[in-house]
């Protein structure tokens, strides 16, 4: 089963998520009577979701078995779109393009969004929007599969685009939610999720139409190929990348695109832990891995690239050592480390940088499930209200440690040696990427562990009564009918006097997802020789391939040390049940920047577009198209009555003023040509 | 066959005339019918056409022969692929629109009447082959729409309707000049021959004064900043099923023109002026999204938009090539089916509630599902969303302008994010949120006659979407044909 696969198979990974959706949208077709028990729609969406996982997996098994493992497995091109334009052929076709990376991905997304399945039957239960949610996740899946198969720009763009609809839709969920006192309204961080992603998209437009001009292809392939041979001016092939780039800035939360991601948390957290940590907002940095070739054929691109990342790492750590909201840290923490992967790719480590996204995508579903069932317990995911939780939920609390030790980078879980190999790529490449890099070490094992002391140690505060589990509603507005909180539903009366353990459908997903979070990186480890970077490597040109640098025990045990340093240092201030922790004179500046987010919200919302364009070039635009211009139009037609007004005096109707006119005329008249004939 | 179609709704508009007053029901029956037969003949013309041969269904009948002024002054229509598309998008969102306007009370019989012979009016400038014919049926819609707007619309009826009438014969009473101007020239009116003829042999004003006087009257119906401010007055103040016909097909009939008039008949002056049309077509997207932007009212808001996306009918056509004409056709029609159903669910709402101010509104979706569902979808395909036909039109306007002009497509991309600003932000303030009480007892739409038109425009826009092809094979022969007269 493993020797090869036809297309047909492959297509079947997107179409079955496909199938699921339409099946559930088409239910609602019937009378709502006789619609089908939302249970069994979920079940049968988790059933097709599974079939796709397993087809995944046949995949990278074929993909394994090559001759070169991970290298590309050919099918066809499908017409879709195609113009003949003289000697020019536009054509956009559909296909596939399968190698390593495509196949490492198809599993990672098929596998956390299965999980993510099954653990929203526990999470979701009792919403009325329980169909249209399992409908929106498997828009996503397919939307996110398509734009890994995606052989060319366009159908990746277009799957890209997808995707954003998705993250949308599922962000605002919760639709008819007020704001949260301190955070936006679902509706809000939807609408602000899709246009601050869109507003890097139309660079990632412009960088599709800028190639197509110049190369009259659309094809991934093609493009690596024009680029690496130089075919095209070199500043053609930087602006092309940079274009890209900020497409991939915007889905990959990138500095100083990255503000919709912590909104986008009002979404449910089974949707954060699959959208907004392990798949759509890695969409990014696979989109940079893909082109890689490209990048690597402009310097500035690349270094535009490791720039952007390592500041982006920096100051999203930082704002996660202040926040209150579990989610938000998580959020900070994603931002933080997809900013790892994109300084991974910009100091030239392809393999280090997909190695962590897939680390990362277990690690950190696991975390925010787990937050989601810290939630289900307590009804907040304000960590002031939680502590001393280790005690009612013993399986969340052993995996989230878990999934905390593997993201601060604590040998051998996972995430140490993703880290690893990030750090030695920057060392070798620029001491000053590689300090930052090391920072941000330090900060992520002390935020994820004040997270962890806040949360399970110390005494229970209490959390939040009543409400219901999704973080948006945990407020809920007594004014407003049961309608107005539609995750009320089943929890809505119970008030949790102490928490207690998410059931074995949430638990279940957290316990399969602590495998991979220890062991995933293993595939890479150096003692067994790299096979997982052998693999990723058959995806780009030969030239391209280089060997790994060797492993550094100095890199390692620093970065272990200060790890283990952040962890004791969040142990010293936290462990023992206090909240909140005296600032010094000199940290209190800081304080205040990083939890008001460096004040870029204010500054984008408020100052940009509230001021400057609301109140400034659009307000101007809009008086004068009512004043200037339309106001021309209405005196044209005030200054034809005003002339007719004038004129029709002269159609008095009496004769004698015409025979007055016409006698004048026709003196007139006669005085002109004696005048003329004199001279 | 196509004088058949053309005039079909004409003799229904005579066929409700004829009917008794008493009978109330029966004008709208009628209506359909009519509309309905209309849309069939024009599928099974599309069915029948060939896209490779140039234009077809051609009746001619001779007229004002012989020796009218050394004229031969004809009855002639046909159509091409360009044409047809839009005769297709003609039948088929007036038969929405009379479905849509299933309800009317108010002088059923004349409303009915009107849009019929509005229908006609329309069909014939996308068929006319004759330029004195194209010139008749261009004015032949004002009358029912001067009616429509004044008799059945809200707000400031009479100065809209006034607006609009005296704008469009502003625009064309120059085109009229331009026509004769040119006939004096070319010595013909036949439309085809026109498009064939090589540059014309002494003029008797300037060639480029007759192609500007030719293009007034469509960069006003199309329109084209600064001469648009009759729209948004037009729309906010028509009733629901004249809304979505006058930004689903009569906008349209400046785009066309500009086309098979314009590009087609003087190309060489086309080219000369290409430049200032593409720069002219970026401020329109732009300026367009800006003044939406800033709207209140629900309809004027629509109206705006449409203004920005009219500017890529224009870019597409300003590139003078193959890619971004096809393109420019593509958005005029896929353009009719999204607006026409932003239109269509403006209406909806208006119905409920009585008032078009954005602030007056909150939450709509959660006691309208459907209409929360059919408005974020109209949205969403506006914003140019991929698989849904907005996008494939924008994107083929993109690639078609790019190469020549960098810069104002550039400007012109940045017009889909402002368009996901304003419309996600519309739907933020009237879906979302917290429902009101105030029309917490209104329905949803559940009416046949209401989710029908819905439904028939979320298809269409989704099938050109995903496989538009379909729409491309019709149109892409006739566009070569225009492109090999700009050489």
């Amino acid at each position: 089963m493993f020797d090869s696969i036809n297309e047909f198979q492959v297509w079947l990974i997107y179409l079955l998520p496909l199938a699921s959706c339409l099946l559930i949208a088409a239910q609602y077709v019937i009378p709502a009577p006789i619609r089908p028990n939302p249970r069994s729609l979920s079940t049968l969406s988790i059933l097709l979701m599974a079939g796709s996982f397993l087809l995944a997996l046949q995949t990278l098994g074929v993909v394994m078995n090559a001759a070169e493992p991970g290298q590309m497995v050919g099918f066809g091109e499908h017409r879709w779109l195609s113009i003949a334009a003289g000697d020019i052929h536009l054509d956009v076709p559909i296909g596939i393009r399968l190698d390593g990376l495509t196949a490492v991905m198809l599993v990672v997304v098929t596998a956390v969004a299965l999980l993510v399945q099954f653990y929203s039957q526990g999470y979701m239960a009792g919403d009325p929007g329980y169909p249209r949610y399992y409908a929106f996740l498997s828009l996503f899946t397919t939307s996110m599969l398509g734009l890994v198969l995606a052989d060319n720009m366009l159908m990746l763009f277009m799957h890209w685009e997808l995707v954003g609809l998705c993250s949308y839709l599922l962000i605002g969920f919760w639709f008819a939610n007020p704001a949260r006192p301190g955070y936006t309204s679902p509706a809000a961080a939807a609408k602000k999720a899709f246009i601050v992603t869109r507003a890097g998209d139309v660079g990632f437009l412009i960088a599709i139409l800028l190639i197509w001009t110049r190369t009259h292809t659309f094809n991934i392939l093609e493009i690596q190929e024009i680029a690496e041979a130089h075919r095209i001016p070199d500043h053609i092939i930087t602006l092309f990348a940079l274009g890209v780039f900020a497409g991939a800035a915007g889905k990959s939360a990138q500095f100083p695109l990255h503000t919709w991601l912590p909104d986008a948390m009002e979404g449910p957290t089974p949707v954060s832990a699959l959208i907004h940590a392990a798949t759509m907002v890695a969409a990014g940095v696979y989109l940079v891995a893909r082109l890689f070739p490209v990048y690597e054929a402009s310097e500035q691109a690349m270094d535009v690239v490791a720039i952007i990342g390592a500041i982006t790492a920096l100051v999203a750590a930082t704002m996660g050592l202040v926040m209150r909201d579990l989610k938000r840290v998580l959020a900070y923490s994603t931002i933080s480390q997809l900013g790892y992967m994109m300084l991974a790719l910009g100091v030239g480590g392809l393999v280090a940088g997909i190695f962590h996204l897939m680390n990362h995508a277990f690690f950190k579903a696991m975390l925010f499930l787990g937050s989601g069932s810290v939630n289900h317990g307590t009804n907040t995911f304000d960590m002031h209200k939680m502590g001393g939780l280790r005690r009612y939920m013993p399986i969340t609390f052993a995996t989230f440690v878990i999934g905390s030790l593997s993201l601060a980078g604590i040998p051998p879980l996972s995430g140490f040696w993703s880290k690893d190999e990030i750090l030695v790529d920057a060392w070798y490449e620029n001491k000053l990427l590689f300090a930052a890099a090391l920072t941000v070490a330090f900060m992520t094992a002390f935020y994820m562990f004040r997270a962890v002391f806040l949360t399970f140690f110390g005494e229970y505060r209490g959390g939040e009564p009543g409400g219901g589990h999704g973080g948006a509603s945990a407020h809920g507005d007594e004014s407003h009918d049961a309608h107005a909180q539609p995750d009320g539903g089943a929890h809505a009366p119970a008030h949790h006097a102490m928490p207690h353990e998410s059931p074995l459908v949430m638990w279940l997903p957290l316990a399969i997802l602590a495998v991979p979070s220890i062991l995933s990186g293993l595939v890479n480890a150096p003692f067994f020789h790299h096979p997982f970077g052998d693999f990723i490597l058959q995806s780009v040109p030969e030239t391209l391939r280089h060997e790994p640098h060797p492993f550094n025990w100095g890199i390692a045990i620093s970065s272990s040390v200060l790890a283990v340093l952040g962890i004791a240092f969040a142990a010293l201030l936290y462990a023992g049940g206090r909240v909140r922790v005296p600032l010094s004179l000199l940290a209190r500046p800081f304080y205040v920047l990083f939890s008001h987010k460096y004040f870029l919200d204010e500054l984008y919302e408020r100052a940009i577009v509230g001021g400057i364009l609301y109140q400034g070039v659009w307000r101007l635009a809009a008086w004068f198209d009512a004043t200037v211009v339309d106001g021309a139009v209405n005196g044209v037609a005030r200054f034809t009555r005003g002339a007719s007004a004038i004129m029709r005096r002269a159609q008095t109707g009496s004769e004698q003023s015409y025979g007055l006119m016409l006698t004048g005329g026709a003196a007139l008249m006669v005085l002109f040509l004696f005048i003329t004939a004199l001279r | 066959m196509l004088s058949a179609l053309i005039f079909l709704p004409a003799a229904g508009a005579l066929v409700i005339a004829l009917l008794p007053r008493e009978r109330v029901a029966l004008p709208r029956l009628v209506a359909v019918l009519f509309t309905l037969a209309a849309f069939v003949l024009s599928v099974v013309m599309v069915i029948g056409f060939k896209p490779e041969d140039e234009f077809q269904f051609i009746n001619t009948i001779k007229w004002l022969t012989p020796d009218f002024g050394g004229f031969d002054l004809k009855y002639r229509v046909g159509v091409d692929g360009i044409s047809i598309s839009l005769v297709l998008l003609t039948t088929f969102l007036t038969l929405l629109a009379v479905l849509i306007s299933w309800n009317i009370s108010l002088r059923p019989k004349e409303y009915f009447a009107w849009i019929l012979v509005l229908e006609t009016g329309v069909l014939g400038v996308f068929t006319a082959l004759d330029f004195v014919l194209f010139f008749l049926f261009w004015e032949v819609e004002l009358v029912p729409m001067y009616a429509l707007i004044s008799i059945w619309g809200s707000g400031r009826r009479q100065y809209s309707a006034i607006k609009f009438v005296l704008y469009t014969i502003a625009g064309s009473s120059l085109m009229l000049v331009g026509i004769l101007a040119l006939g004096y020239s070319a010595g013909t009116f036949d439309i085809v021959e026109l498009g064939r003829m090589g540059p014309l042999q002494d003029p008797i004003i300037p060639a480029s004064a007759i192609f500007f006087l030719i293009m007034a009257a469509f960069l006003v119906k199309l329109p084209i900043v600064p001469f648009h401010t009759w729209l948004p007055d037009a729309h906010s103040d028509a009733p629901t099923a004249v809304s979505v016909l006058l930004a689903g097909v009569l906008l349209k009939m400046g785009g066309y023109g500009m086309i098979r008039l314009g590009v087609q008949i003087l190309p060489e002056v086309a080219k000369d002026y290409a430049t200032l049309f593409a720069f002219i077509a970026a401020v329109n997207v732009v300026y367009g999204a800006f003044i939406t932007l800033r709207q209140r009212d629900l309809k004027r808001l629509i109206a705006y938009s449409s203004v920005s996306h009219m500017g890529y009918v224009l870019l597409g056509i300003s590139a003078l090539g193959k890619v971004g004409l096809t393109g420019a056709t593509v958005q005029m029609f896929t353009h009719g089916t999204i607006t026409g159903l932003l239109f269509v669910m403006v209406g909806l709402i208006y119905d409920r509630t009585h008032t078009r101010d954005i602030a007056r509104m909150r939450g709509l979706a959660r006691h309208w599902p459907f209409i929360g569902v059919a408005m974020t979808f109209a949205g969403f395909a506006s914003l140019g969303l991929p698989a849904l036909s907005g996008f494939i039109a924008e994107l083929l306007v993109f690639l078609g302008t790019f190469e020549k002009y960098e810069v104002w497509t550039i400007l012109a991309v940045t017009g889909v994010a402002f368009a996901a600003g304003y419309i996600l932000w519309t739907i933020q303030r009237v879906m979302h949120g917290p429902p009101m009480a105030e029309w917490e007892a209104l329905p949803d739409a559940t009416r046949w006659w209401e989710r029908v038109p819905v439904g028939a425009l979320a298809l269409v826009i989704i099938g050109v979407g995903v496989y538009p092809q379909v729409l491309i094979d019709l149109i892409e022969p006739s566009v070569q044909v225009v492109v090999e007269r700009l050489g």
